[in-house]
């Protein structure tokens, strides 16, 4: 089967791939493109180590396919830091050692960004349950709940 | 001792040794490429894994329903409707399905779009759950299937999954699909014949199987506007307080008359027997009372004895049964709530 020529916008860069119908966009960020920085964790939608910014909705790149890219505009992790300055919420991440072994991390960065644009005075709670899709092994969430609760404090004062 | 001054070593930036974005570009045609873009690494990672050998599919985006009912029909079965993919992608990893075509409905306009009018409104089978609750119309009109829609996976799989694909993945569990079943929502159905409108209630057959002929696919939902006094809800049972498959789900729709009395409802099951069903007997406890205790107790009753569960690790049979009265009589209290409140 020929492979589909496919144009999308990554991280605002216009971007141009192939790939075969089978392949998922997050085999297109890893192995075309090498932005490896989204994780394959269960390959099924359950963990959000793979999460995605795909037309403003966040989403799991393994459930989505390379084709289905064509013309949209996908954010991911490598796109959120503005060259040597991280994201507030990277930086308060490693503030509040909000991860260990880090698989995760990337993808809760992904979907905290996500539930921030949207909602920049998030509730424990709402954290909590936006967050429910990603999960983690290490930290028992709480160190992550309250790094994301202080990095939207932060973004709200600046 | 690792510089913990570098901290993007650490984060993010751990990954985007190529995060600038001018770099992007250049690993589409550089040498790195010339390394691991080998066809060792794409053997182990696309879908195709856990697939036969020599498996392969196509991939085709239809910008109209004729053109997609005509491509599903000229493959006579080997082609499958991809709309959010979050069930579809999972078989096809597993090998549970090996389609020769996928037939992405997504770049049909009308398949994405929500409508309302006088009558009600139109859901494209392909809208994403987080698109549909966003909608103020529908989650005014329809609380009880919004917040069905919204228990569906993730925030991550709200963003892609859709009202014609929990229907069309046939799992007895499906949540949307009691709450369209007690909103009284129509299915409307594309194929070589034309479009028709069912019920939803009609089109899961079994597990995994639908009442939908060779060719044909899901377009729509249309909901009617509600009357007054109305109102719907859904309750599902899970085992914990997110992410899970109901081992009962239970939707509820109802309108009362100025002094309270019942004069229509409706009651879906799910997760409690093979197919997603409509309890008419449920409906008639209601229907005439003041949706008080005694009619809660015959509803609950009702609910109950429609119910034939199986055994599994979610729950037993005498548990599922027991409290799909219970979530059934919960469910009417909030839906007289909501009636009463307009």
């Amino acid at each position: 089967m020929p492979k589909h020529h496919v144009t999308a916008t990554i991280n605002g860069d216009p971007v141009e791939f192939l790939c075969a119908p089978e392949q998922t966009l997050l085999d297109v960020l890893r192995d075309v493109l090498y932005l490896t920085g989204s994780k394959e964790g269960c390959g099924s939608g359950d963990c959000g180590a793979c999460s995605v910014i795909l037309d403003g909705r966040l989403v799991c790149a393994c459930l989505v396919l390379g084709v289905e890219a064509q013309g949209c505009s996908v954010e991911t992790i490598e796109g959120m830091a503005r060259g040597d300055v991280l994201h507030p919420l990277q930086r308060k991440f490693l503030e509040q050692a909000a991860l260990q072994c880090g698989v995760c991390t990337p993808g809760f960065l992904v979907a905290a960004k996500a539930l921030l644009e949207r909602n920049p005075q998030p509730t424990e709670t709402e954290v909590r349950y936006w967050l429910a899709g990603n999960l983690c092994r290490c930290t028992g969430y709480d160190k992550i709940v309250r790094a994301v609760l202080d990095a939207a404090a932060e973004i709200r004062e600046s | 001792m690792p510089d913990l001054g570098k901290p993007r070593r650490f984060l993010g930036g751990l990954y985007t040794a190529h995060a600038s974005v001018g770099s992007l570009g250049a690993h589409l045609v550089g040498p790195v490429k010339a390394d691991r873009g080998s066809q060792a690494v794409d053997e182990r990672r696309i879908i195709r894994a856990r697939q036969p050998q020599g498996f392969w599919m196509d991939y085709r985006s239809p910008s109209s329903v004729q053109e997609a009912v005509a491509l599903l029909a000229a493959h006579d079965g080997a082609a499958h409707v991809l709309a959010g993919g979050t069930d579809l992608l999972v078989k096809l990893r597993t090998g549970f399905v090996d389609p020769k075509l996928v037939v992405d409905v997504k770049g049909i306009p009308r398949l994405r779009a929500i409508e309302s009018d006088a009558r009600g409104f139109r859901i494209g089978a392909a809208a994403s759950c987080a698109e549909i609750g966003e909608h103020a119309g529908v989650m005014a009109a329809w609380p009880g299937v919004v917040e069905a829609l919204r228990l569906i996976g993730s925030t991550q799989i709200q963003g892609r999954a859709t009202l014609g694909g929990n229907l069309c993945n046939a799992s007895p569990a499906a949540d949307s699909v009691p709450a369209l079943i007690a909103a009284g929502a129509l299915c409307q159905i594309a194929g070589p014949g034309g479009e028709r409108e069912v019920p939803v209630e009609n089109i899961v057959s079994g597990p995994g199987r639908t009442s939908l002929a060779r060719g044909e696919f899901v377009v729509g939902f249309r909901l009617e506007k509600p009357r007054q006094r109305s109102g719907d809800a859904y309750l599902r049972l899970i085992p914990r307080t997110e992410m899970d498959i109901a081992v009962v789900g239970v939707g509820v729709a109802l309108t009362l008359d100025q002094t309270g009395v019942c004069t229509h409802a409706r009651v879906g099951l799910g997760a409690v027997a093979p197919t997603p069903l409509l309890v008419a007997e449920a409906a008639r406890a209601l229907i005439g009372s003041r949706v008080d205790d005694k009619a809660l107790a015959a509803l609950a009753a009702a609910t109950s004895a429609a119910c034939k569960p199986i055994d599994d690790k979610r729950g037993t049979v005498a548990y599922r049964v027991k409290v799909a009265g219970v979530l059934a009589r919960r469910a009417a209290r909030i839906a007289r709530e909501r009636a009463a409140g307009r």
